[in-house]
Parts: C-alpha cells; sequence; structure tokens
C-alpha cells in the first residue's frame, strides 16, 4: 500500500461539520418529503461508508464484502418488524411463510420476537460474522489482492444462498417492511420516515465520533502500522491478526447498523443487497470522498448517491458512464479523494498541479516504490 | 453415468477454463485485478452476434457454416484491441498497485456495459474497426519512415484514416443490417449453424455438440498459449518479464511493449472465451458478470502464475459443480443414511452447489492459502 495517512486539519473538518450539520438540520423544512426519505437513506449509508474508512482507509484492507454484513442487519432488523406485525396472519407468523407451507417460525427466528435481542442483533450478528470470517482469513495471511478476492467470493455465497431459500427468508423477494408496525404506527409512514432521518443522522454523528475514537492512540496507529508495513508489525512483537479481525468486526458491525437503517427506509430488504456492483460503489464512496478521513467517507456516500438519484432521473442512461468515469478519474488523478485534494494543495496547484509534490510521512521505501511503479 | 457425469464436469470446466485463462495471464503474470474481464468476455460474444448477422447477408450466405471459426478470431480481435487500449489509457499508470487496478477496471467494465446498451452494435462495430487501423496501421511503417520527425503527423494521418473507415463501415452495416442499427438493451441469442445442432454419440451416451466445441475451442487456446509463452521469444520475454522485470529492461526487452502484449492477448482470449459463452445462451450486457467471480477463483485455487494450477482447478470446480448440483452422489449410492441424503439434496440445486463449491474452495485455501502450486522465491511475500 503506497499510501500515507492524510490529516485533516481542524479547519476543514469544521467547515465540513458545520456544512453537514446546517445541512441535517434544514432539510426536514426545505426537502420534501420524497428526498427527505432519499436523504435519509444516503445518510444511513455513511454509516457502512465509515466502516470501509475504517479497514481500507486506516488498514489497507479492501473489502469487496461489506454487502453481505449490510444485509444481514437489514434482514435482522426487517424480520423484526415482519414478526411483531404479524398476529393478524394464521400461525401468528409472517405471511410469507403462508406461501411456501411453513407452519412455524424457523428456530433461529424464534428470538427475534424480542425488541431488545433485535436491536443488539443488528449489529452483534454481522460484527460476529465478520470476526468469524475476518479470523478464518487473516490467520492464514491471506492479504491484499486475495483477500478482496476471497471477500468477493463469500459475498456471492452469501447472495446465493439468501436468494435460495425461499423458505427461510423469502428468497430472491425479500422482506418488506412497509406495511409493518412498529410503536403502533406504520413503518412506511410519513411520521415514522420523519423520525428515521432523525434516528439516522443521530447515528452517523455518533458513528463518526466512535471511528474517530478507534482509529486514536496507540490501536489507530497499529492499523496504521499494518496498512504500511505489515510485517514489520508482525516483527515488533504485535500479532496483526487480532488488530485485523476486530476491526474487521468493527466495520460488519458498523455495516449492520447501516443496512438497518437503510432497510427501514427503503421498505425492503431483499438479496440485491448482497449484488457484487454494491459492495464495490461502497469503496468507491470512500474513495472519492477522501480514504483515511472518516469525514470523506461520509461526505463521499452522501453526495454521490444523491448525484446518482438526480442524474439518472434526469438521464438515465448517462449515470453508468459518470460512474465507470468517476472511478477511473478518482484512482488515476485524485487518489486521495476530493477532501486530499482539497486539503492539499489541490485548488492552489489546479493549474500547475502536475509538479505537485507530496510530503513524506511514512516509511520512505514505500515513497520510492510508489514513483518507481513496480512491484518487486 | 459415470461417464456422462464426467462429460458434464469437464464441460463445465473447460468453460471455466477458457474464462480464466486470460485472467491466468493478466492476473497471474501482470497482477493486474482486471474487473472488466468479464465485460471483454461479452464483446467477445457480441462479436460473434454481429458475425453471425453479417454472414447471412447475400454476399457471406454461402459461407454461412463457418461463421463461428471467424468469430473465434474475430473475438480475439476485439477483444484484444479493447484490451490494448485498456492498457495504455489506464492500466499503465497504475502497474505495482494491484487494489488500485481493481477499482478502476470495475469503471472500465461499467463503462463497456453501458455503452453496448446506449450504443447500436453497428457503430460499435465502427468504432472497433476505427480502433484497430489507429493503432496497428503506425506500427507497420518501416523502421525508417517511423524514426524520422514527420512520423507523429503520420500516426495523425492515419488515425484519420481510422476514424473515417470505422464511421464508414458503421453506416455500411447499419443501413444492410437493420437488426444492428438500433441500441438495445435486450439480451441477443446466437444460434449455432446447422453442423453445430445436434447430438453426437459415444460409448452410448449423447453428447450435445456445442459442448464438444466448447472443449475444443479450450483446448486449443490452452494449447496455443502455452506453446506461445513456452517456445516463443516474446513468450520468453513476458516470462522474463514477470521474473524480474527491472533485469530484463536492463537486457534490453523492452518491458513497455511486453506489458501491451500481454496484457493484449489475456484479453483477446477473453473474447475467445466470450464466443464459447455465446454459444451456451442468450447475450447481454451483463453476461460477463456470472462469470468473473468464478475466473478469480480458479485462479487463486490453482496458485498465481501457473497455468497446470489453472487447468486443474477448473476442471476440479467443473466436475466438483456436477456432482453437488445435480446431487450425483445419490444415485451413485442410493440407500445412504437419511440425514446425509437430506443434505445433498439440500445443495442439489444450481446456487446452492455455488454455495457449497465457493465454500469448499475457502476451507481449502484455509489448508493451501497460496493455492495449489503456490509460486516459489523471496518475491512472493512482498
Amino acid at each position: 500500500m503506497e499510501f500515507q495517512n492524510l490529516k485533516l486539519s481542524k479547519k476543514t473538518t469544521f467547515i465540513a461539520w458545520v456544512v453537514i450539520i446546517a445541512f441535517i438540520i434544514a432539510a426536514p423544512t426545505i426537502l420534501p418529503v420524497f428526498r427527505l426519505n432519499l436523504l435519509g437513506r444516503y445518510l444511513s449509508l455513511a454509516i457502512v461508508a465509515l466502516g470501509v474508512d475504517l479497514i481500507w482507509g486506516f488498514t489497507g484492507l479492501l473489502s469487496l464484502g461489506q454487502g453481505i454484513f449490510f444485509a444481514l442487519g437489514g434482514y435482522c432488523a426487517a424480520m423484526y418488524l415482519q414478526i411483531t406485525s404479524s398476529s393478524e396472519f394464521p400461525n401468528n407468523i409472517p405471511e410469507f411463510f403462508g406461501l411456501y407451507g411453513v407452519d412455524n417460525l424457523p428456530f433461529f427466528w424464534e428470538p427475534f420476537r424480542s425488541p431488545i435481542f433485535s436491536l443488539f442483533a443488528i449489529w452483534v450478528i454481522p460484527a460476529l460474522v465478520a470476526g468469524m470470517l475476518g479470523f478464518l482469513v487473516f490467520r492464514n495471511r491471506i492479504k491484499g489482492v486475495y483477500f478482496s478476492i476471497l471477500t468477493q467470493a463469500a459475498l456471492l455465497v452469501f447472495f446465493n444462498f439468501f436468494n435460495g431459500q425461499q423458505k427461510l427468508i423469502n428468497g430472491t423477494n425479500g422482506l418488506k417492511t412497509d406495511v409493518t408496525q412498529l410503536f403502533g404506527q406504520m413503518v412506511g409512514s410519513e411520521s415514522m420516515q420523519r423520525m428515521f432521518f432523525w434516528v439516522t443522522a443521530l447515528l452517523v454523528i455518533a458513528a463518526w465520533f466512535f471511528a474517530k475514537w478507534v482509529v486514536k492512540g496507540r490501536f489507530g496507529n497499529i492499523l496504521i502500522g499494518i496498512r504500511d508495513d505489515e510485517p514489520r508489525v508482525r516483527f515488533t512483537g504485535y500479532n496483526p491478526v487480532i488488530f485485523k479481525t476486530i476491526i474487521f468486526s468493527i466495520a460488519g458491525g458498523l455495516a449492520g447498523i447501516s443496512g438497518a437503517l437503510y432497510t427501514v427506509q427503503s421498505g425492503i430488504v431483499s438479496p440485491q443487497f448482497m449484488t457484487v456492483p454494491f459492495s464495490i460503489e461502497m469503496v468507491i464512496w470512500v474513495a472519492v470522498g477522501g480514504r483515511g478521513t472518516l469525514l470523506g467517507a461520509i461526505l463521499g456516500a452522501v453526495f454521490i448517491n444523491y448525484a446518482k438519484s438526480l442524474v439518472s432521473e434526469a438521464l438515465p442512461a448517462s449515470w453508468m458512464f459518470i460512474q465507470g468515469g468517476l472511478f477511473i478519474l478518482v484512482v488515476t488523478a485524485l487518489p486521495e479523494g476530493v477532501l486530499g485534494w482539497v486539503q492539499g494543495d489541490g485548488p492552489r496547484n489546479l493549474l500547475q498541479r502536475f509538479g505537485l509534490k507530496r510530503k513524506i510521512e511514512t516509511y520512505p521505501s514505500l515513497e520510492v516504490k510508489n514513483k518507481e511503479g513496480n512491484n518487486e | 453415468m459415470l461417464l456422462d457425469s464426467l462429460f458434464n464436469g469437464v464441460a463445465i470446466g473447460s468453460v471455466l477454463l477458457v474464462a480464466a485463462l486470460g485472467l491466468a495471464i493478466v492476473f497471474g503474470l501482470m497482477g493486474v485485478i482486471n474487473l472488466a474481464h468479464g465485460e471483454l468476455m461479452m464483446l467477445g460474444a457480441y462479436t460473434t452476434y454481429v458475425t453471425q448477422l453479417i454472414f447471412k447477408l447475400p454476399l457471406l450466405k454461402p459461407y454461412y457454416n463457418a461463421y463461428v471459426i471467424v468469430s473465434i478470431f474475430l473475438a480475439f480481435i476485439v477483444s484484444g484491441v479493447v484490451g490494448i487500449l485498456l492498457e495504455k489509457t489506464v492500466i499503465r499508470k497504475l502497474y505495482g498497485s494491484p487494489l488500485e487496478t481493481l477499482l478502476a477496471t470495475w469503471g472500465v467494465s461499467l463503462i463497456l456495459q453501458q455503452f453496448v446498451r446506449s450504443v447500436p452494435l453497428a457503430y460499435g462495430t465502427g468504432l472497433v474497426i476505427s480502433l484497430i487501423i489507429g493503432l496497428f496501421l503506425p506500427t507497420t511503417f518501416p523502421l525508417k519512415i517511423k524514426e524520422s520527425i514527420n512520423f507523429k503527423y503520420l500516426k495523425f494521418s492515419s488515425w484519420i484514416i481510422a476514424a473515417s473507415t470505422g464511421v464508414l463501415t458503421g453506416n455500411v452495416i447499419s443501413s444492410s443490417v437493420s437488426k444492428l442499427s438500433r441500441a438495445s438493451a435486450r439480451n441477443v441469442d446466437v444460434t449455432a449453424p446447422a453442423w453445430m445442432r445436434g447430438q453426437v454419440e459415444i460409448l452410448g451416451t449423447a453428447f450435445p455438440k456445442t459442448r464438444l466445441m466448447i472443449i475444443i475451442i479450450t483446448l486449443i487456446s490452452v494449447i496455443a498459449i502455452t506453446l506461445f509463452l513456452n517456445q516463443s521469444a516474446w513468450g520468453m520475454r513476458i516470462r522474463a518479464v514477470t521474473q524480474n522485470r527491472k533485469m530484463s529492461d536492463c537486457l534490453g526487452i523492452s518491458t513497455e511493449k511486453v506489458d501491451v502484449l500481454t496484457f493484449g492477448i489475456g484479453s483477446g482470449l477473453a473474447g475467445v472465451a466470450g464466443v464459447a459463452v455465446s454459444l451456451l445462451g442468450s447475450v447481454g450486457p451483463n453476461v460477463g458478470g456470472n462469470y468473473i467471480v468464478g475466473c478469480f477463483m480458479v485462479v487463486v485455487l490453482g496458485g498465481v502464475g501457473n497455468l497446470l494450477g489453472t487447468v486443474l482447478a477448473s476442471f476440479g470446480i467443473g466436475i466438483m459443480t456436477d456432482l453437488i448440483g445435480a446431487g450425483r452422489l445419490l444415485s451413485i449410492w442410493p440407500d445412504m443414511p437419511l440425514p446425509l441424503s437430506n443434505t445433498i439434496n439440500f445443495f442439489a440445486t444450481t446456487s446452492m452447489a455455488r454455495v457449497m463449491i465457493f465454500a469448499l474452495i475457502v476451507i481449502f485455501l484455509q489448508f493451501k492459502p497460496t493455492g495449489l502450486f503456490p509460486q516459489k522465491g523471496r518475491m512472493v511475500e512482498s
């Protein structure tokens, strides 16, 4: 990984937060309900992007399987909602079970009758799954590209599994939450959606503080050490496996929370959350915003998605071109993302930015390697 | 029975193999994660479709039966040229940082998908033709001209020739084949010529001819690429650059040319795979996405940079897919205990078989993290 840690200055962070908070406070009054709902969804995606930034920006693990944990969180939330509002259906179980001739709730859904269990399940289950998957992979020192491919394969495993199991989780149709009840109100109703927007906004801020706390101090330094030179961390006496597993399961938990919030606001969770393109998009939000900045992840997720919905409404065919171009542009021209570009000499050197020199903060050989561009 | 199962497995495996072969070269030898590999396959499949329609024109009608053979070569060229363009514009900047190539090529794959959806195939063909001419015409000039100062004007004018030829062919195709003149996101079908339809009976079992054809295509591609890498001068240069780029550079090998050539061949093989895929089912913009992860698994399982490993891994996966997906174990051992047979039935669908296969691969990588035939040496660790 030839990438140096970008420290956002107090000024940039402050300005960005003022913009974000002003936006969040103003949004419910200026935006129509439809747009507000979209914004709420995209804010919830910012949480999963924070997780991606933790594992990719700080630890150097490019996971292409965050969709697994995202969808798991969504399924936990949706199943709880379906079960609590299933009293009018035969056998007191969600309606779709009847279609496949299932009379009893499958045993693993039984605990989801309890709201407290479900509230924990939303983030604990994805975190546990991520932890187990991560431990198996990291223990064998599978890293870099192989890790990415393996997480993508895991994503496909989960996708195929969820897609094929009608009797347990309604297969490819997914679980709907729109018409379910929570606190005696319809989840899809306007007042509930407004509430979800506020909850999401608060959780995004909480998640940011949490992520900030995680990367602070010695723990964060080890993460960056793993990213820059893992053998060296190992020789210094730390066991990278533990740290990587912890951070991967933290990212999984964040993805779960994000998935649950996204599900209740979009009204459905389905195996589509586990498709390959969606998980790769998560990475690109972070890359565009600026990896290793945390704030960049939030901004990237919200703005790219909002742009996506605006562009696809106006010119449906062009979004794929724009998105593809964005991927290429960010990787080749803006490796530190938009925030990194603004923070650095970007605007000043816009005209003569080919002479832009980066300062050396990390292990010097990495910089040399970067310039020569070889992989030996 | 056993033969039937084996054949099915080999057939599935050969599709995987021909798809993974190009990736084994691009990923194994160059360390580039090409997520656009599936889309290069898609271009190959569409090339087959376009060739088929062009061969239906009155002029070429008598040779219609040969269109599959022709399209194999055309697909190699089309995907190869797009690959070369990709290398020259994007990949070249990203050598040594595989994760960045992963993201950039994903962007390329999105663009290619949308391109096929929103540009009429006739003009797409024209564009590819102008690319071919523009990239190759300047290289055909004698060395004396190439070294002269005015060569850049010559290069420029050859691009103009290329562009006008492209526009011309695009218009000609568009006016003569109505099916190609409109953009469409719908899937298209390639129909095999008469001699490839039907079945062949070997040892009392019937084999579909298209499957046999795919096995033959795979076999020829594997043999050709092995011979090329091991016997030809350029093959030796490619291997040299893979082993030690700096040293090869010092010894006078043009690493830049080697990179272009390697990437071009890998992409071209993706095109050939596209022809094979088009014979199996309908062709759409998303056809590549179904294969890409499987291809990567084959390459990783086989051991990166090892063609023999790729071959073994793809046939292994193919045979296992057939064994699990069709529930063959049950018919071999009919009176197995109930829990076991229930488990086997649970996995005996296409999607669950994939789940099982991927799970098995992940378990296998627990014991051999670097695949069947790992690379050895000091450079592996870094």
